[in-house]
């Protein structure tokens, strides 16, 4: 997973959430391009220094250049540990960097570059810095040149996240569920399909990247035709099953509430001795006693 | 503080971790017995407190403390507690020289302004006497609350960056913590106060959410507490989550499982 977020140059957006934070998975990018013999910039807003290079090793942070903007961003404290030229000027220095060599450039965070600059300024000045450097050496080569951003999801509106998202060569959306991380890769290449991949992984304390599994991409997806049938009757403490006896007997039982037409015989025949009986009506005084029938006038 | 809570968050006054950033949020209720509870703790485990009372009196938060067993007046005395109280200080901000600077100086810029003076405020509060030996054990800035601030004009982003060199002076710099209270209206059209909710998240290491019950007001179950540990390291244990219900009784809060409410078993 970690080759094929590294594969291309560009901009690389990392999207994290409340709920599952995304930048384990940004140190473990920069571990696996210092592994390779890049050098890393780290433009660092959020945390501490001590905090960011936890967990790399001597080797990987002597690839690491911290730029700090945690300390004193605005330059309020005055005592000239400040960065003199705020979070632009850094930017605009890094743009400008003459190391030969592929580079990685890693903001933590783009959302806070959001907040203290311009959404068109930073926009500009990220596809800038995305840009293939040429090297002044005798072969002119080009130098991949590739931006990690860190970005949360829920503190911008849909006007900037649009904005960085046409920007993004590759997006990863990093959510988290009962425990386990997943990553859902939209890579945008030109000239080519966008395609979507999803991977579940979690990151061990030395930053390495433990894969779960990779989910089928969206078109590969079939429902599984072989379901398996499972008898219910197996493995019961009680028996389920009837003999013929008892199915013949169960079939000749009549239900005390079903009417049956030898039912109905049986209520209807009078029995030999016995008295047909009557009904002697005494009217009161009070009853209106009708002779019609009322349901007379009913056509049924 | 409350011995319950206590347990629930596996600290004791002795023993607590330091250079945390501890976010409260409540929701439809209460969440002022979540800082008497901090204030109270602190102050037993023998730390210095900056405390920027925005909300309420001197007189009331002590009258809390003294049920919890903690005198603020005595702490005060003793240089052990500095309080801002901010219904006192904005009024005399105005009888105040307008060349010093005041710890609310942005109620009077016109223009949005930051918390710059605040900062300075908390940070000569806090920072050890030169001498270097301090009867403290580490110190710890507590906030009640910060929505007020977004009442008073301020933007999401200043109380962010005030946030931010809070966090870089008490917890990276001087190794204390920091606690603090923002409500949580779930209103769809403050987002001012949903970015300020949801930036500070991302920084906290702990979040304690008191929210209301869905069913409304109850007599015996006054909410919900929920607590989230957030595991912003891979070195760290896991993001971990619990829900309890609580009621609050006059020198205590005691804490329940779900559905298992004294009065209801």
């Amino acid at each position: 997973m970690l080759d094929s977020l590294l594969a291309v140059g560009g901009l690389v957006l990392l999207r994290d959430s409340v709920e599952c934070e995304g930048r384990s998975l940004l140190k473990a990018l920069i571990k696996k391009s210092a592994l390779r013999g890049e050098q890393i910039h780290v433009l660092g807003c959020e945390v501490s220094e001590e905090e960011f290079r936890e967990g790399f090793g001597p080797d990987i942070n002597s690839r690491v250049v911290y730029h700090d903007l945690f300390k004193d961003p605005l330059n309020w404290s005055k005592s000239g540990e400040a960065v003199p030229e705020g979070p632009l000027g850094t930017l605009r220095t890094l743009c400008r960097r003459t190391d030969p060599g592929p580079v990685t450039i890693a903001l933590d965070s783009v959302s806070w570059l959001l907040f203290h600059l311009p959404c068109i300024t930073l926009c500009k000045t990220l596809h800038a810095l995305s840009q293939p450097s040429v090297s002044s050496g005798a072969d002119s080569l080009v130098d991949q040149v590739r931006v990690l951003g860190l970005l949360h999801e829920e503190l911008h509106g849909p006007g900037p996240m649009g904005a960085l998202s046409t920007l993004a060569q590759t997006e990863v959306t990093v959510s988290g569920k009962m425990g386990q991380t997943s990553a859902s890769i939209l890579y945008r290449r030109p000239q080519q399909r966008a395609t979507y991949q999803t991977w579940w992984f979690s990151i061990l304390p030395d930053l390495s990247v433990d894969l779960r599994e990779k989910l089928p991409l969206h078109s590969e997806l079939h429902p599984d035709p072989h379901t398996t049938q499972v008898d219910p009757t197996t493995d019961l403490t009680f028996n389920l099953h009837l003999s013929k006896k008892e199915r013949e007997a169960r079939d000749s039982l009549t239900l005390p509430f079903q009417f049956s037409s030898e039912k109905q015989q049986a209520l209807l025949r009078r029995g030999p001795g016995q008295t047909t009986s009557h009904i002697f009506y005494e009217p009161d005084a009070f009853d209106d006693v009708d002779q019609e029938d009322p349901d007379d006038d009913l056509d049924i | 503080m409350f011995p319950e809570l206590n347990n629930l968050l596996g600290t004791t006054p002795d023993g607590t971790e330091q250079g945390k950033l501890t976010l409260l949020c409540d929701a439809k209720t209460d969440g002022s017995f979540l800082v008497h509870h901090f204030l109270s703790f602190y102050l037993k485990a023998n730390c210095k407190v900056c405390f920027v009372a925005l909300v309420q009196s001197f007189s009331h938060y002590n009258i809390v403390a003294q049920k919890l067993g903690v005198s603020l007046t005595a702490a005060r005395e003793q240089g052990q507690l500095v309080f801002l109280e901010g219904l006192k200080s904005s009024v005399d901000i105005f009888f105040h020289a307008q060349e010093e600077p005041h710890p609310l100086q942005f109620l009077r810029e016109a223009s949005a302004g930051n918390l710059q003076s605040l900062y300075q405020f908390v940070r000569d509060s806090l920072k050890p006497v030169d001498s270097g030996e301090t009867p403290w054990k580490f110190p710890v800035l507590l906030v009640d609350n910060l929505s007020v601030l977004l009442s008073l004009g301020l933007e999401a982003v200043a109380v962010l960056d005030f946030m931010q060199y809070c966090r870089a002076t008490v917890c990276c710099e001087l190794k204390g913590n920091v606690v603090a209270l923002v409500h949580d209206n779930r209103d769809a059209e403050d987002k001012e106060n949903g970015i300020l909710l949801n930036g500070l998240s991302h920084q906290s290491h702990l979040v304690l959410r008191a929210e209301g019950l869905a069913t409304g007001f109850c007599k015996d179950v006054h909410g919900q507490l929920r607590i989230l540990w957030r595991r912003l390291q891979p070195t760290a244990r896991r993001d971990q989550s619990l829900t309890y219900q609580y009621k609050i009784q006059d020198k205590n809060v005691s804490f329940f499982a779900k559905g298992m409410s004294p009065a209801i078993l």
